[in-house]
């Protein structure tokens, strides 16, 4: 056999390997969520931490839904902003004389600048748009040094504002590029804390959940001591003991959980829609993928309801004789 | 089986004995008796590790008692049936499944489903397999935790007080259970004291008697 077949061989066995543990640990996942219905008798449930598991989840499900919608439409709009600012830049000429011929000049220049993919001045029609918010409609332009405008379109990262602005400054004295870099700064460094603070809310809530699933379990562990006791006094092992609480407590997270994503995806399907109004708060929703992000959370809060109580039940399991 | 050397249990600074040896040989009838507060509850869960003691060696089926770790201990009490003084069951669950309850918990309770019927017929407890231990009288609940603690078929039966709360009749019925028990081979301990019940045994089978007094171990003679 060649050296090839015998390596082919070797992945192979080792596919078929990791392949069997995968199936196996899915078995043993699906075997774990059915449970054992005498071990499950064995622990009666106690309806209290039964309600406030129920409630925690749904309610931090609901809020992590929430989070998520922030931190996703953050996320969306500081890239929708980067780009469309990233995009453009402005060419501001002076109010002198042979305006036209300067901006003649000015547009010569852009046609030949790499990077730019249009460059358009504006009419005297659009100046007095851009001022009368500022200066009110009846604006006697022409009385007035309005300096000339052009929008330049940007279609590659070649463009080099620096050497442009060196060109101007000999071609065009006083003509001034503005690249929108001081504007988008502050709009990214804005977006991003945004979104961090969606995560951070997403960590919060992830914590949260967990020490008040932790607190349910001890509080249904201690309730249940003298059970655990003659659990323990027959043989049962910490494990099969812990089992019964932490199968119970993961399924009760899931279904919280997903009680509480289901109001909260609906809570942001009734949000104004982002194109009728078109402002940041009405953008706070899920494009897309982003409808299966909310998906994740109640296997989350399993995961992580799993974790805690199956903790919290090994620790105080093994504090009793 | 079971073995101390030289074991000594205390707490709060204060020794509840020390010194003490003894040995569960398989097919053994030990009975313990002392004075209230004696320590024979203490000595009795030395004896399947739900303490653990403060000197000496405990030795179960040849492991030291303090090296083990938590498996190993239960994976050991399903070696060993105790019959508690406060029975231990659990109110929620019948009278049948408490029985199984050791069965249940070493994955073994299709085997023990064969043997309920037979064992319940034994311990007089057919009619009331399905009610809760809260609805059984003192004498129920005493024998439904003695088919408890032999429904693993177990090398070593501890009973702690066993009779307390029976009348005579009872109290009988429950040694002759356990006299049956030891005659299959199994080891019995048995903590009381009840006198009667000690000197009732030897009629029926060769026992042997300790007494837990002031701190010590003694074997008990002819003054009982």
């Amino acid at each position: 056999m060649s050296r090839l077949g015998r390596i082919l061989g070797t992945i192979l066995r080792l596919l078929a390997h990791v392949l069997a543990l995968m199936l196996r640990q899915v078995r043993r996942f699906f075997a774990f969520l059915a449970g054992d219905p005498q071990a499950d008798r064995a622990v009666p449930p106690t309806g209290f931490t039964a309600s406030l598991t129920l409630f925690t989840a749904g309610a931090m499900a609901f809020l992590a839904v929430f989070a998520l919608a922030l931190a996703l439409a953050t996320g969306r709009m500081a890239e929708q902003w980067g780009d469309q600012l990233a995009r453009t830049a402005t060419l501001r000429l002076p109010a002198l004389e042979e305006v036209e011929a300067r901006t003649a000049t000015a547009l010569r220049i852009l046609d030949q600048t790499p990077g730019v993919a249009e460059a358009r001045a504006l009419t005297t029609e659009e100046n007095q748009a851009l001022l009368e918010p500022w200066l009110g409609p009846d604006l006697p332009l022409g009385s007035l040094p309005v300096p000339q405008l052009i929008e330049v379109t940007l279609d590659g990262e070649d463009f080099d504002a620096a050497g442009l602005r060196a060109r101007l400054e000999g071609e065009l004295p006083g003509a001034v590029l503005d690249d929108h870099t001081r504007w988008r700064a502050p709009l990214f460094e804005a977006a991003s804390r945004l979104r961090a603070l969606g995560l951070l809310s997403l960590l919060l809530i992830a914590a949260s959940t967990g020490a008040m699933i932790t607190l349910a379990a001890q509080a249904a562990l201690a309730a249940n001591a003298q059970v655990i006791r003659v659990l323990r006094l027959v043989g049962a092992r910490d494990i099969y003991i812990a089992r019964a609480f932490v199968r119970r407590f993961t399924l009760r997270a899931a279904w919280g959980a997903a009680g509480g994503t289901i109001a909260g995806v609906v809570a942001v399907l009734l949000l104004p829609s982002a194109d009728t109004a078109g402002g940041f708060l009405t953008g706070l929703g899920f494009q897309g993928a982003g409808w299966l992000a909310p998906v994740l959370i109640p296997p989350l809060a399993a995961i992580m309801a799993f974790a805690a109580t199956r903790a919290a039940a090994l620790r105080m399991l093994r504090t009793q004789s | 089986m079971i073995e101390l050397q030289g074991v000594g249990y205390g707490y709060g600074g204060r020794a509840l004995f020390s010194d003490l040896s003894m040995a569960l040989a398989p097919g053994s009838f030990h009975f313990l008796t002392g004075p209230s507060g004696a320590g024979k509850t203490t000595l009795l869960k030395l004896c399947y590790a739900e303490l653990r003691a403060t000197e000496g060696r405990v030795s179960l089926w040849g492991r030291d008692a303090r090296g083990m770790d938590r498996d190993a201990v239960a994976l050991v009490r399903r070696r060993i049936g105790v019959v508690h003084q406060d029975c231990q069951f659990l109110d929620h669950l019948p009278v049948a499944e408490n029985i199984l309850l050791p069965l249940i918990v070493a994955g073994r309770q299709d085997e023990g489903e064969r043997n309920l019927r037979e064992l319940l017929a034994w311990v007089g407890l057919t009619e009331q397999a399905g009610q809760y231990p809260p609805e059984l009288s003192g004498g129920e609940r005493q024998r439904a935790a003695l088919a408890r603690a032999v429904i693993t078929s177990p090398e070593v039966i501890l009973a702690d007080e066993p009779t307390g709360n029976l009348d005579w009749e009872m109290s009988q019925r429950l040694l002759t259970l356990l006299v049956e028990l030891n005659r299959m081979g199994k080891s019995v301990l048995i903590a009381t004291h009840d006198l009667n019940l000690i000197r009732a045994s030897k009629a029926q089978v060769a026992t042997r008697t300790l007494r837990l007094r002031n701190g010590r171990l003694q074997q008990a003679g002819a003054d009982l």
